[in-house]
C-alpha cells in the first residue's frame, strides 16, 4: 500500500487535549468505510521516521479527510500533530486500513456504538455516513467521557440527535455539570442494560476506547446475553 | 522520497536500532489488540488439537498439554499497530514437539482460536524452533487479555499471527486466508520487510 502526500487544510480544537486536523490528499481514492483508520508517517530531517495509526473521523462522503488526535503527554507523534503541524504542512499517509471495525449503511442495524474517550472518533464517521444516506437504521451512541469539557464533537453530537432514529447517551465519569441528569459513573452492566437494545434485537455492536474500557464493556455485553460474534472491538493503549 | 516534517525530531529508540523493524517503536506496557470480546475458556473444557492433512489427528487436554516438555524463551515481539516489546519471556510447548513424528503433505497451517479467530502461516514458519504454544508470560500464567490460557507465539512475524486463545492447528495442503488476512492485512507479515497490509 503506497504512502500518499497529505496537506493540512485546517485544524480545530475539539477539547483542551484533542484537535481535529483536516487534510487534502489528492491521491486518496476515497471510498473508505466508516470505522477504518490510516497510518501516518513523520520524517525528521536526518531521515528518522515514526508511524502511528489514527481512526478516520470523516465520512467517506465528506469533501476532506479528517483525523482527530488526542495529545498524549509522553507521546512521540501526537504532541507534534497537536502542537506543531500547521495548515500548509504536508505529511505522509496511507490507507484506508482495517475491514473489520467498519460499518456501512448496507451493514444494517440496529447500530450500537460504545465509546470511551477518543474512542468516539470512528463513530463520528459512522454517524455522518448514516446521515448522508438517510437510512432509517436505528443508531445509538453511548459515549463515556471524564467531564463535559472532554466531550469531543460536543455540538455535532447534539445536532446528530436531530436525525430520526439517532440517540446519543453521554456518561460523565469524573465530574458532572450542575443539574446533570445523565449517568455519572463508569459504564457498567446496569447502564448497558438500560440504554442498549436487548440481545434479541441483534444489534451490530462496536466498542472503541482504552483497553480497560473495551474489555469491561465487552464482558458486560456478553454477560447480558449478547452474542460475542456480534461485538466488534477496537482497543488502544497509551501508545503515543 | 519522504516528506520532511518541519520541526519533527522524534524520539530515538533507547535500544539497539537493529532490533527494531522499520516503522516500529518500543512499547513498555503491553497493549492489547483483538477484534472482539475476550472469550471465556474453562480449563477443564480446554483442548488443543492438530487436524487437517494428518493421518491421526492429535489432541491434548489442559492437563496433558501441561505435561509436555516446555521451553522458556526470551524474545522480541512486533505488533502491526507499530509497537514492539523487547525481551519478553514466555513459557510454552514448541510446535516441533506437537508435530513430532507427523508426516504430512501440508504446506501451510491455519491456527484457530476460541472465539472464532483464525490466522494462516506457512508450515515451515512454525517449525525449526521458531514457534510455540505459550501458556506462560513472565513466569505467570498467561492472562486472558493477552491470549490465555494459551496462545500461539511466532515472534518472527507480526504478532497477529500469534493467535490468542488458540485451540488448534489445521494442517493445510494449500494456503488459505485467516481473519485479518481477509480483512486487509498481509498474508505473510514479516516485520523486517514491513509487510503490514495487502500489497506491501
Amino acid at each position: 500500500m503506497d504512502w500518499l502526500a497529505a496537506r493540512v487544510i485546517s485544524k480545530r480544537d475539539e477539547t483542551p487535549r484533542v484537535r481535529s486536523i483536516v487534510f487534502e490528499c489528492p491521491m486518496w481514492g476515497g471510498g473508505h468505510m466508516a470505522g477504518q483508520h490510516v497510518d501516518i508517517r513523520l520524517t525528521a530531517e536526518d531521515g528518522y521516521q515514526a508511524q502511528r495509526s489514527y481512526s478516520i473521523a470523516s465520512a467517506p462522503e465528506d469533501d476532506h479527510l479528517t483525523l482527530t488526535v488526542e495529545r498524549l503527554e509522553d507521546g512521540e507523534v501526537s504532541p507534534y500533530l497537536f502542537d506543531e503541524l500547521a495548515p500548509g504542512d504536508e505529511l505522509e499517509m496511507r490507507g484506508p486500513i482495517g475491514r473489520h471495525f467498519a460499518w456501512t449503511h448496507e451493514t444494517g442495524g440496529p447500530l450500537l456504538m460504545i465509546a470511551g474517550g477518543s474512542g468516539v472518533v470512528p463513530f463520528r464517521a459512522m454517524l455522518r455516513h448514516r446521515e448522508t444516506h438517510d437510512v432509517d437504521t436505528p443508531a445509538k451512541l453511548l459515549y463515556s467521557a471524564r467531564t463535559v469539557e472532554d466531550v469531543i464533537y460536543r455540538e455535532e453530537l447534539g445536532r446528530a440527535e436531530d436525525a430520526e432514529g439517532v440517540e446519543v447517551i453521554l456518561v460523565l465519569t469524573r465530574a458532572q455539570p450542575e443539574g446533570w441528569r445523565g449517568f455519572g459513573r463508569r459504564v457498567d452492566a446496569e447502564i448497558l442494560s438500560e440504554v442498549t437494545w436487548a440481545p434479541a434485537a441483534k444489534p451490530k455492536t462496536y466498542v472503541c476506547g482504552p483497553t480497560g474500557f473495551v474489555e469491561s464493556v465487552a464482558n458486560c455485553l456478553v454477560d447480558l446475553g449478547h452474542d460475542p460474534a456480534s461485538i466488534k472491538t477496537e482497543r488502544f493503549g497509551p501508545t503515543g | 522520497m519522504a516528506i520532511i516534517s518541519r520541526g519533527f525530531r522524534g524520539r530515538r529508540p533507547e535500544v539497539d536500532p537493529s532490533r527494531l523493524p522499520p516503522g516500529q517503536y518500543v512499547a513498555h506496557d503491553f497493549p492489547v489488540l483483538s477484534a472482539g470480546p475476550t472469550p471465556r475458556i474453562p480449563l477443564d473444557e480446554w483442548t488443543f488439537a492438530i487436524t487437517g492433512v494428518i493421518d491421526e489427528p492429535r489432541s491434548w487436554t489442559w492437563e496433558e498439554f501441561n505435561a509436555l516438555p516446555s521451553d522458556t524463551v526470551t524474545l522480541d515481539i512486533h505488533c502491526v499497530t507499530k509497537w514492539s516489546k523487547l525481551d519478553t519471556t514466555w513459557t510454552g510447548v514448541s510446535v516441533d514437539t506437537l508435530l513430532d513424528g507427523v508426516e504430512t503433505e501440508a504446506t501451510h497451517i491455519m491456527a484457530s482460536s476460541y472465539g472464532g479467530y483464525t490466522t494462516n502461516l506457512p508450515l515451515a514458519d512454525v517449525l525449526g524452533g521458531r514457534a510455540w504454544v505459550a501458556t506462560g508470560y513472565e513466569n505467570e500464567p498467561l492472562h486472558p487479555e493477552h491470549g490465555g490460557p494459551a496462545r500461539l507465539l511466532v515472534p518472527h512475524l507480526y504478532f497477529w499471527k500469534s493467535a490468542k486463545w488458540v485451540r488448534g492447528i489445521e494442517l493445510l495442503a494449500q494456503d488459505q486466508r485467516g481473519f485479518w488476512e481477509r480483512n486487509g492485512y498481509h498474508d505473510y507479515g514479516d516485520p523486517w520487510r514491513e509487510q503490514r497490509y495487502w500489497g506491501d
